[in-house]
């Protein structure tokens, strides 16, 4: 077998054993690996009505037949649960040297169930997996234990994914890190992974990754490497993603003051611009990644110790923990998101649910007795700061919040779930849907809840591709074709900042799988494993319980008007997302239930599932 | 032959690491980072940039090993390994101030950048995307 390993490790933290399982060439060319493959492992192996938070969830990391290779921005894992914040399909990406360490281990994937009676990390040294006491790193954040067990094995091939204290405490969206500080973000794998009292994944890999056809992969990468020169480079390059503040501001798509608004008025103050001006420090890449995205600030921040700050941010963190609070000042957001690294929790998120307890405050909802006499103003920066510092420590409201919006206003009740924006639990990001149409579609049907990064829909939106304050029959399909190409880029693994640079994807892509592995793959078949991935992510989430009314969105997207253009009022209302949804699931093949039929599932050959008796 | 070197310019280096995958796959036909002989080090949060044999002239590879199986060839100006001599003792990495001389655990014998002799460019200098490396040219005298 080229490229892929062609098996994966069983991890068992109730018995401490491990054993190594097979994968075979048809279900590795059906699910590719990454997401696809990840989602494919979990269906089997979490029961119904398993608790996120139970041992019985496994937490699944899997890698692919491009990681570990020189295709583009391919060194990525992808992190599959049952998410802690939607009971339904949670997955994560991310990237970075840990996840070459995986691969080289001789891993396709790794499975990991049960709970351990005390904090253990585990080392996995190729072939060998021990389970090791992490009491003394219980507690600490994630760069630093990454450190710590790096420097014990005195070893630089050691590469570490942790979790922080927002994990410990099982903050619903806490995050894995790896190598020191990128993040798996999202759907909160991080609390499952502190649920199973499993503080870190300190791998050593050793083992060289072989291809089918270096000579072609070489000449195919070489290509792309000097094609994502020209593409993009403004948006990645040079202000990096923080180019779109000002975009989405201009648009009326940048949500600010929990989505009171579509425009910050301290917009300027917080853009990519103002960043590259006044704090940008360096540029850097993910390894493999030619494009090299990640801005590196550094500030320093007018408080208690006058701190210096350095830290990545991109643009989903700064609109969170910015205009959604309503901070305008950029120290603030550099500290806000370095706190958020060292708690090990997912910035969006935790920026949403505040913003959500600032307009709860706001509205004399929550009061200073909630706050412990905090100023929970939009725009109280020190605010911020504290309520961060109280999630990840899950003390005084920062408990209630821990819980994301969802469950917070459950809580708190007297109608403060008009004002929590997620949907199917997952907070919202940073692109409000009122004025984008198809993104609206793409946040209320997503397969994990309310994110942009499954579909990418909002691209249609933004380039003009389609009238974004209107809409019509078509883009349903559209939407599905957007997050088939996504489930591909999350499953190959590439990165979806390479979508420009290459020329036709489908075709180019497969030829790339086939250059790595050896496995012949068409267009046509690579764009059938993207459907049949979403499909199966469908059918896990109506196997844990997804209800038609889950493809919703909060109520203020479709009640209150957002201003354009000082005169103009953008609604977006509840006739139009419907139609929007049932042109969607037409598309797709499924029931006017939004329910996959058997017939689909058979198309898509997906009947070993269907023989499992569920339909 | 003339003597040459890559370098790399560190204000251009975005730690892609790139340069280690393009070194192994034509070095050893495979993905193995560990055996690439350009290596991309950290300083500090993303300070990184390459290093590789820089072909000083102290030599102090060739001077250290004890069984003379690294030797300077003027004629390719490189450094030269008789593979049957080397035991892989790891006298010339400790030797060497720049981290430039690799240990193949499998194999036990070293290897080092050799600028890709034969072919028209080092393969770590036409791939690297942000063009942060290139050949130098050092005097003969």
């Amino acid at each position: 077998m080229y490229s892929y390993r062609g098996r994966y490790l069983v991890i068992d933290l109730t018995t401490r054993t491990a054993e190594v399982a097979e994968l075979g060439h048809s279900l590795l060319k059906d699910y590719l690996g990454g997401v696809g493959l990840g989602t494919r492992l979990l269906y089997e192996r979490c029961p119904e009505g398993t608790d996120p938070l139970d041992p019985g969830n496994p937490l699944i990391f899997a890698s692919s037949s491009l990681t570990g290779t020189m295709s583009p921005a391919s060194a990525a894992h992808a992190v599959v649960t049952k998410s802690p914040l939607t009971g339904l399909l949670g997955d994560s990406l991310s990237f970075g040297n840990w996840s070459l360490s995986l691969k080289s281990a001789g891993y396709d994937a790794l499975v990991i169930t049960g709970r351990s009676d005390t904090p253990v990390y585990l080392w996995i040294d190729d072939d060998y997996v021990h389970f090791r006491q992490a009491d003394g790193l219980w507690g600490k954040g994630a760069s630093e234990t990454s450190k710590s067990i790096r420097s014990q094995a005195g070893d630089g091939r050691v590469q570490v994914a942790a979790i922080g204290p927002g994990g410990e405490n099982l903050v619903r969206y806490a995050c894995i890190s790896n190598d020191g500080y990128r993040q798996a973000g999202r759907t909160g794998c991080g609390a499952v992974m502190g649920s199973k009292r499993l503080k870190a994944i300190a791998i050593r890999g050793t083992q060289p990754v072989s291809v089918f056809d270096g000579d072609e992969m070489r000449r195919t990468c070489a290509g792309l490497y000097s094609r994502s020169q020209a593409a993009r480079k403004q948006n990645f390059r040079g202000l990096g993603t923080p180019y779109n503040v000002m975009l989405l501001n201009r648009i009326a798509a940048l949500p600010t003051w929990n989505f009171q608004e579509g425009a910050f008025p301290g917009a300027e103050d917080v853009s990519g611009e103002k960043l590259a001006d006044t704090c940008l420090a360096r540029v850097v890449a993910c390894p493999t990644c030619p494009l090299g995205c990640e801005h590196l600030y550094s500030a320093s921040h007018r408080d208690r110790d006058n701190s210096n700050i350095e830290t990545a941010l991109d643009y989903g963190s700064l609109s969170a923990l910015g205009p959604m609070c309503g901070i305008n000042d950029i120290s603030t957001i550099l500290k806000a998101a370095l706190l958020c690294h060292s708690h090990g929790i997912d910035t969006i998120s935790t920026g949403n649910a505040i913003a959500w307890a600032m307009e709860s405050f706001q509205k004399g909802i929550l009061d200073r007795n909630d706050t412990d006499g905090v100023d929970l103003a939009f725009g109280n920066g020190e605010a911020l700061l504290q309520m961060i510092d109280l999630i990840g420590r899950r003390a005084g409201l920062g408990s209630l919040l821990a819980e994301g919006v969802m469950r917070a206003a459950t809580v708190t009740g007297r109608d403060s779930d008009q004002w929590a924006m997620h949907t199917k639990g997952l907070e919202l990001p940073g692109y409000d849907p009122r004025t984008m149409k198809t993104q609206a579609l793409a946040l209320a049907v997503g397969l994990r809840g309310g994110y942009y990064n499954r579909s990418s829909s909002y691209e249609l939106d933004m380039v003009h591709i389609l009238d974004r304050m209107e809409s019509q029959t078509g883009w349903g399909k559209l939407n599905m074709e957007q997050e088939d190409l996504a489930a591909i880029f999350d499953s190959l693994i590439t990165c979806k900042a390479m979508r420009d640079s290459f020329t036709n994807f489908l075709p180019e892509a497969a030829g790339l799988y086939t250059v790595a592995t050896g496995i012949e793959m068409s267009a046509g078949d690579l764009r059938l494993a993207g459907e049949r991935i979403n499909n199966l992510k469908k059918v896990f989430n109506i196997k844990h319980g997804w209800k038609k009314a889950d493809d919703w969105l909060p109520p203020r997207l479709l009640q209150d008007p957002v201003t354009f253009r000082e005169s103009q009022s953008v609604v977006l209302s509840p006739e139009v997302l419907r139609a929007l949804i049932e042109d969607y699931y037409t598309a797709r093949g499924w029931t006017s239930e939004g329910l996959v039929p058997v017939t689909k599932m058979r198309e898509l050959g997906m009947a070993d599932i269907l023989e499992e008796g569920n339909s | 032959m003339e003597r040459r070197r890559i370098v790399c310019d560190a204000k251009l280096c975005t730690g892609c690491r790139l340069c280690e995958f393009a070194c192994s796959l034509t070095k050893e036909r495979q993905f193995a980072l560990e055996l690439s002989r350009i290596r991309i080090v950290q300083a500090g949060l993303g300070q990184t940039t390459a290093t590789l044999c820089r072909f000083c002239r102290n030599l102090s590879c060739v001077n250290a090993c004890p069984r003379q199986a690294l030797t300077y060839s003027a004629d390719t100006a490189t450094i030269e390994l008789d593979k049957g001599r080397c035991a892989g003792c790891g006298w010339c990495i400790e030797a060497c101030p720049f981290g430039a001389m690799v240990l193949d655990g499998r194999t036990k014998t070293v290897a080092v950048c050799d600028v890709c002799y034969g072919l028209s460019e080092p393969a770590c200098v036409e791939l690297c995307p942000q063009k942060a490396l290139t050949v130098q040219a050092l005097n003969k005298a």
